[in-house]
């Protein structure tokens, strides 16, 4: 399973507040939810975001709110794929659970910069900065929960009988 | 292989002798919770599984207070979708306008949990329920789709970290700043993964409400759950609203924790966390004058009963500052009946406030006290991120009961003892 994509970066304690505001959350729709990410900490980034690209943050990404909605609309806004130094834990599992591939590699979170081009090969656990030549380490993904990305999900997994 | 009391609560649950941290394990569930923003994704997940029945209409709970009373057509549609489900699967918890409270005061309040339990709810708060000595963890909206059809869920065992309670708190103190305490030492992922063990004779001097609060807020440190040792008060608590046996569980004397604190409650002051995390706490010795537009009481860190009359003490005979706005938001109905019957109610509107229906409405920045550019409130609510309760150039600082009502009083953050004295 691969990826690509250009790198859009962000800091710390980045919560699910500020990924998609509680203000719309009065709504499931998927293009709707993405069409606010991150509108309280990077106004640009609708704008900037292109299909594939990969977001890069810091310590403790997608804290606070278990809002399902966060993962979503980071995805519908077609990020394919989150490297942080550290996730919260109920952000962490619902990523997982809707399908958005995520994963914690502090040297590639060092070594990427915003705007890089980033190249990820999750089956054997490299991630390329192509921009710089830089390759980083990570653990591969597990088939099971290749699956589940593949899928789109736990509950598309479940269907196709991926997941008993 | 001794174990905390969170392990012992989870291997039960997995019909395991015994567990250890990492170890992932699958659960029966006692209570599946969603609320009115959280459920209607979860909803669209169920179907999607296809030919779901839930597992059992007595444990799955459903609480519309987020954006309820509706704010607005959206919210009234995400409502009306979650009642539809609970009807057609005869959903017996569901509350609606009129029996609703915000969900985590409310679920204790009618006895929908007991010591040893283990529940998920769609809501990163439903960490609350371990004041109780119940493993109560928030998930997403997935987890809570599959744990509305299976009554299972699958966790990786947490290790944990003990906090070691002793003496009493102060006059004008309580749990919340016990808890903002905690997270401004040990920082906002400062357990994350981990469960927060609370024990030691200071429990005993600490209400189920202060408890309550304690763990209501584990999350902001990135907790997975945050449990007190159940005693006699818990006990006594839950019998009153629950007719359900129940074990008690206690962490082994040599189980292993990653680190233990030790902290003595008597000297505990009251801490305000400033914008825009939790773990950005001071004390009134490090706080100057800091003026202020709004002040919220409510929320299910501080919407009980004991809050608002902590509150009420200080705006009795007081008025609420020109140019401040107060909220007072009770969180439940049996709550709002009781401040009514006290005589609360007429102390709040007297000193100027208003008090609401219960609702979790300002906290998230949903409705009933959005803040403008550039304003400032003083809550009682649980995270002051960016723009939590409004424009992203506003500020919330989250302090106690007793705080926000003196803040109310002089329009500065102030200490309660100060306005008191």
């Amino acid at each position: 399973m691969t990826f690509n994509g250009k790198a859009i970066k962000y800091g710390d304690n980045v919560d699910t507040d500020v990924i998609i505001p509680a203000r719309y959350l009065n709504t499931i729709d998927k293009k709707e939810l993405a069409s606010h990410c991150m509108e309280d900490i990077d106004k640009e980034f609708v704008n900037k975001v292109r299909e594939g690209d990969v977001m890069v943050a810091g310590y403790n990404f997608g804290c606070g709110s278990s809002r399902e909605h966060a993962p979503i609309a980071i995805k519908a806004s077609g990020i394919s794929l989150v490297i942080a130094r550290s996730f919260a834990r109920i952000f962490y599992r619902n990523s997982i659970n809707i399908g958005l591939a995520i994963l914690e590699c502090d040297e590639a979170v060092d070594g990427i910069s915003e705007g890089d081009q980033v190249e990820a090969d999750l089956d054997n656990g490299v991630i390329y900065n192509r921009t710089t030549g830089k390759s980083f380490k990570t653990q591969p993904f597990p088939p099971f929960i290749q699956k589940i990305i593949t899928n789109g999900g736990l509950v598309a997994s479940i269907q196709k009988g991926d997941v008993k | 292989m001794s174990m905390t009391m969170t392990q012992k609560i989870l291997a039960a649950h997995a019909g395991l002798d015994k567990v250890e941290a990492g170890q992932l394990v699958l659960v029966d569930l006692d209570r599946v919770l969603g609320n009115d923003i959280t459920s209607p994704v979860a909803i669209r997940e169920f179907e999607n599984i296809g030919g779901a029945k839930v597992y059992d209409k007595d444990k799955v709970t459903m609480v519309m207070d987020h954006f309820a009373p509706n704010k607005d057509i959206k919210a009234a549609t995400q409502c009306k979708m979650c009642r539809d489900f609970c009807d057609k699967h005869e959903v017996t918890h569901f509350y609606d306008v009129g029996q609703m409270g915000i969900e985590h005061a409310l679920l204790p309040e009618k006895g929908l949990v007991v010591p040893g339990d283990v529940v998920i709810g769609a809501d990163s708060h439903t960490c609350t329920y371990g004041a109780l000595g119940a493993f109560s963890t928030g998930v997403g909206s997935t987890d809570m789709a599959c744990g509305m059809a299976t009554g299972k869920a699958w966790f990786k065992v947490p290790s944990a970290i003990k906090f070691v309670l002793k003496g009493k708190l102060n006059k004008y103190v309580s749990g919340k700043d016990v808890i903002l305490h905690i997270i401004g030492k040990i920082g906002v992922d400062g357990a994350l993964y981990k469960s927060m063990e609370f024990t030691g004779e200071g429990v005993k001097a600490l209400t189920i409400f202060d408890r309550l609060t304690i763990s209501n807020m584990a999350i902001e440190a990135g907790a997975k759950n945050g449990i007190f040792e159940v005693d006699e008060e818990t006990v006594r608590y839950v019998k009153e609203r629950s007719n359900r046996d129940f074990p008690i569980y206690k962490a082994d004397e040599d189980a292993i924790y990653d680190a233990t604190y030790e902290i003595d409650l008597s000297t505990i002051k009251s801490t305000v966390a400033f914008p825009h995390l939790p773990e950005n706490t001071k004390t009134f010795d490090e706080i100057g004058e800091i003026k202020i537009d709004q002040v919220v009481i409510g929320s299910c860190t501080n919407g009980q009963y004991k809050d608002l009359a902590e509150a009420a003490e200080i705006f009795k005979g007081r008025k609420v500052a020109k140019r401040v706005r107060a909220i007072i938001i009770p969180a439940t109905q049996d709550i709002y009946m009781k401040a009514m019957e006290n005589g609360l109610l007429k102390i709040f509107i007297e000193a100027g406030c208003i008090v609401s229906t219960p609702t979790c409405g300002p906290c998230l920045g949903g409705y009933m006290g959005i803040l403008a550019a550039g304003e400032r409130a003083v809550a009682t609510t649980n995270r002051n991120f960016v723009g939590r309760m409004g424009h992203v150039d506003s500020e919330v600082y989250l302090a106690s009961p007793t705080v926000a009502a003196a803040s109310a009083i002089t329009g500065y953050i102030s200490d309660p003892l100060e306005v008191m004295a």
